[in-house]
């Protein structure tokens, strides 16, 4: 073939072939939408993502914050896990954060997260997150993206259904998915006496509309089930909660098995404006319990931890009307509310269709009570007479749904490793996509609100197999960025996660990046260590216990040379970071701590506990780079044997003159070993 | 091996117009992308306060003593870390005789657009070479550096 020849007929092939592509723009194959498209989520450098995401860090306990489009991440924000790289849960600052009515719990399991909405739409105050181990709700101030207060939930194991919020942040739910003994009763049974013993609890937790702060409003019994997900109503079906709920069977044991016997489980629909008449019409019970509320203070940088002793609890049997069960196929997982609030998406991971249930439905099957007998003294409603339709073989193992506004579901199949478009209207499938691999979460900006942001859907993907180089046994966790301003969804951008990221919010950064704070104003610190100037820094001792008021500014700290602290004493370094400008955080590290280091924000005090485990001199440090003299940033400790009679001394930049070898003090006082 | 090359070289090509077609709906996008990186340093704003200009700050004697005990107290908070009252230099240079070597303005706005005065002003920048730390933004309103540059000049000696 001539090359000329050829060159003119291909040239004129893919022209033609161009045109046809930009007519439709719709290159839509299986591979093609494989590719990425870099242009779409590429952010140039020193531009912003459109969207802060806010993720949960699954194994990790953590919060993480990532941009998108880029899949940048910013942030990991120390919640549930202690946090050695910023102090968090080490500092005597923070400790109290991670306390619970078992003690201190250095770790969790971190689900989901809720943002704050007003009239159903993202607020951009607060985000919840939930811990699934050791049953917890913390509040993130999105204005500092820190850990402002974590409640413990009493009568609860594996708070997974979880924090759920109402459309005015009313209440975030809390509901439990081990049904367990309660907490007033002898958990010492037979684990076999399950469905004799054993019970459901579903929390409220309110919101204070002004502070944020969170309380246990009252809890609802419920009959002995695991809770999986919810979501609250709204708009229409506002004053209403749908959670999902699996093991009907209350089996204790193999649930693989025992738990999937029952053709269908159910949606538990809650009236919780009901529940709260119930309430003020004194119907609830109060229940001895014991719970931890910690809250973190930012004027004095400490947290308080305070223990509960009692909740108010309603129960069903006292309520009529305020609980009703939907028959729903197969255990199901997610349970989801379309934007208008119409919309009851449930999704049974066995099942082979996607039940969507209406809400006026259900108020008409109720007041025309079409129920199918009862569960527990629970109203079943007819499945009929709830259902608004069928997603006909969507795909396998249906699990989450969420939606663009624009009437659209998109629901995440575990199984079959794809997200499937339909339409709520006629239940019809419009598209699908694969994704790498098992998808479990997804999430589109705004997606859970009365008002989606849409443009964006993040898959969250438990296996990720061939996608990344390989690191041993052990491989990344990953998200996928998919467009979904056209018809057809699209992937752009594989990106890595860490922890195990289930469920996240996006909501767009010109809702928060204009409130952060930068620094804490240092007229306004009141720890009670703090250093506020140079002159104030100082070092006492009360028995065994050495105070160190120290200073930290670029770049020194005062006091930086330490003597008479003694073999065995328990040193606190009180470190108050003066500076007032922004991102200038300084860090503080000593040889042989046996717990992290610490990193104080400006205008903060935070305290490191340190141990003198033997005689020496203990070097310490600034550890977070900040300016040409960070490395000049130190300071020494002698620690001397407990008959010492060294003096307590503290000072910085005033030399003595040098003493040839150790002086006079230290030298009666040679520590044991040396020569 | 030429038509293969060609054949790659016609496929960039469909795939650069779908590009160019699709990125025509997403003008966000597209704007994100356009702007050289090197623009970006700049655009990032630095929050200064309001310049103080040449004989904008009036002196009077005797020095106002309420401003003076406030200015002190500022000074102990956040800037006797680096400042000595003598002509020590400690981090910074010491603060005796300094309202003597400099102008008022020139003093307010080393405290309150300290950013800007290392970008422009020389003797500044001289002091940055001498010290090899900029000088930290403390946070300070206008109305609180007049304070402190009143203690200043108290510390000179004036009444």
């Amino acid at each position: 073939m001539k090359p000329s020849y050829f060159k003119t007929s291909m040239v004129l092939i893919m022209a033609s072939a161009c045109l046809l592509y930009m007519q439709s723009c719709k290159p839509k194959t299986a591979e093609s939408a494989a590719t990425g498209d870099a242009s779409k989520s590429y952010v140039a450098p020193g531009k912003y993502d459109e969207f802060y995401n806010i993720v949960s860090g699954g194994f990790n306990g953590q919060v993480s914050v990532y941009g998108i489009p880029s899949g940048r991440l910013f942030r990991i924000i120390p919640v549930f896990s202690q946090s050695p790289e910023s102090g968090y849960g080490f500092s005597e600052e923070t400790k109290p954060m991670l306390n619970t009515s078992h003690g201190f719990v250095p770790w969790d399991d971190q689900h989901h997260i809720a943002l704050s909405e007003t009239k159903g739409e993202h607020d951009g105050r607060w985000a919840f997150a939930n811990a699934n181990n050791t049953p917890r709700l913390a509040r993130i101030d999105l204005t500092n993206f820190r850990t402002a207060e974590i409640l413990e939930i009493p009568n609860s194991a594996g708070n997974h259904a979880s924090p759920f919020i109402t459309e005015n942040s009313e209440y975030v739910v809390a509901a439990t998915r081990f049904s367990v003994p309660l907490d007033d009763q002898n958990g010492d049974v037979p684990i076999n006496s399950y469905k004799e013993n054993f019970k459901g609890s579903i929390s409220f937790v309110s919101v204070d509309p002004k502070s944020g702060e969170m309380n246990i409003a009252f809890q609802i019994r419920t009959p002995g089930v695991n809770f999986d997900l919810s979501r609250a109503g709204k708009g229409k079906s506002h004053g209403w909660f749908f959670f999902s709920c699996y093991n009907s069977e209350k089996a204790n044991t193999l649930l693989e098995v025992n738990a999937s016997q029952r053709d269908k489980d159910f949606v538990m629909a809650v009236n919780w404006k009901k529940a709260e008449e119930y309430l003020k019409a004194g119907k609830a019970k109060k229940q001895s319990v014991k719970y931890a509320h910690n809250v973190y203070d930012e004027k004095t940088h400490t947290a308080t931890s305070t223990m509960r002793n009692e909740v108010l609890v309603l129960d069903p049997a006292d309520c009529p009307d305020m609980l009703y069960l939907i028959p729903c196929p197969k255990s199901p997982h997610g349970t989801d509310v379309d934007p208008t609030g119409e919309y009851i998406v449930a999704s049974g991971k066995l099942a082979a269709s996607i039940p969507v249930f209406s809400y006026a439905k259900i108020q008409k099957a109720i007041a025309d009570k079409a129920f199918d007998g009862e569960y527990d003294g629970i109203p079943v409603i007819k499945y009929e007479a709830a259902l608004h339709g069928e997603v006909a073989k969507p795909g396998l193992g249906p699990l989450h749904t969420e939606f663009d506004g624009k009437g659209n579901g998109y629901t995440s199949m575990f199984v079959s490793s794809e997200i499937v478009k339909w339409r709520i209207s006629d239940l019809q499938v419009l598209d699908r996509v694969p994704t790498y691999y098992s998808i479990g979460h997804l999430s589109i900006p705004g997606g859970p609100t009365a008002k989606p942001h849409g443009k964006y859907m993040i898959a969250y993907n438990k296996i990720t197999k061939d996608r990344y180089l390989p690191t041993g046994p052990e491989l990344t966790q990953s998200a996928q960025l998919y467009d979904i301003s056209g018809e057809k969804m699209k992937l752009l951008l594989d990106f890595p996660t860490t922890g195990e990221p289930h469920y996240a919010e996006a909501i767009p950064a010109s809702m928060l990046m204009d409130k952060q704070r930068k620094i804490y104003k240092i007229e306004e610190n009141a720890h009670p260590y703090a250093s506020k100037g140079e002159g104030m820094t100082k070092v006492e001792r009360k028995g065994n216990q050495v105070h160190v008021w120290m200073t930290a500014i670029r770049s020194h700290l005062t006091p930086d040379n330490i003597e008479g602290v003694k073999l065995g004493d328990e040193v606190y370094f009180h470190v108050t970071n003066l500076e007032q400008d922004w991102d200038v955080p300084h860090g503080f590290a000593i040889k042989g701590a046996n717990n992290a280091e610490i990193l104080i924000m400006p205008g903060e005090t935070q305290t490191l506990k340190w141990v003198a485990d033997r005689v020496g001199i203990f070097p310490f440090y600034c550890t977070d780079f900040c300016s040409a003299l960070h490395q000049e940033m130190s300071g020494y400790l002698r620690v001397s044997p407990v008959n010492s009679n060294v003096a307590l001394l503290f000072s910085t930049g005033t030399n003595k003159p040098a003493v040839s070898g150790t002086d006079a003090a230290g030298a009666t006082e040679k520590a044991p070993g040396t020569k | 091996m030429k038509p293969k090359s060609l054949l790659a070289t016609s496929f960039l090509l469909t795939g650069l117009s779908i590009l160019v077609a699709c990125n025509n709906e997403q003008k966000p996008a597209a704007e994100n992308t356009s702007t050289p990186a090197q623009e970006t340093a700049t655009e990032q704003a630095e929050v200064h306060g309001t310049e103080i200009k040449p004989g904008e700050i009036e002196l009077t004697t005797p020095v106002n003593k309420e401003w003076v005990t406030y200015g002190k107290s500022i000074y102990e908070m956040k800037c006797q870390s680096c400042h000595k009252l003598t002509d020590e230099r400690l981090v910074g240079p010491g603060w005796k005789d300094v309202t003597k070597r400099r102008e008022p303005h020139w003093i307010m706005n080393m405290i309150t657009n300290v950013d800007m005065m290392l970008e422009k002003d020389p003797e500044a920048q001289k002091l940055l070479e001498q010290c090899l730390v900029r000088m930290p933004n403390q946070n300070l309103t206008k109305d609180e550096s007049r304070r402190v540059l009143e203690f200043m000049r108290s510390n000179d000696g004036v009444k």
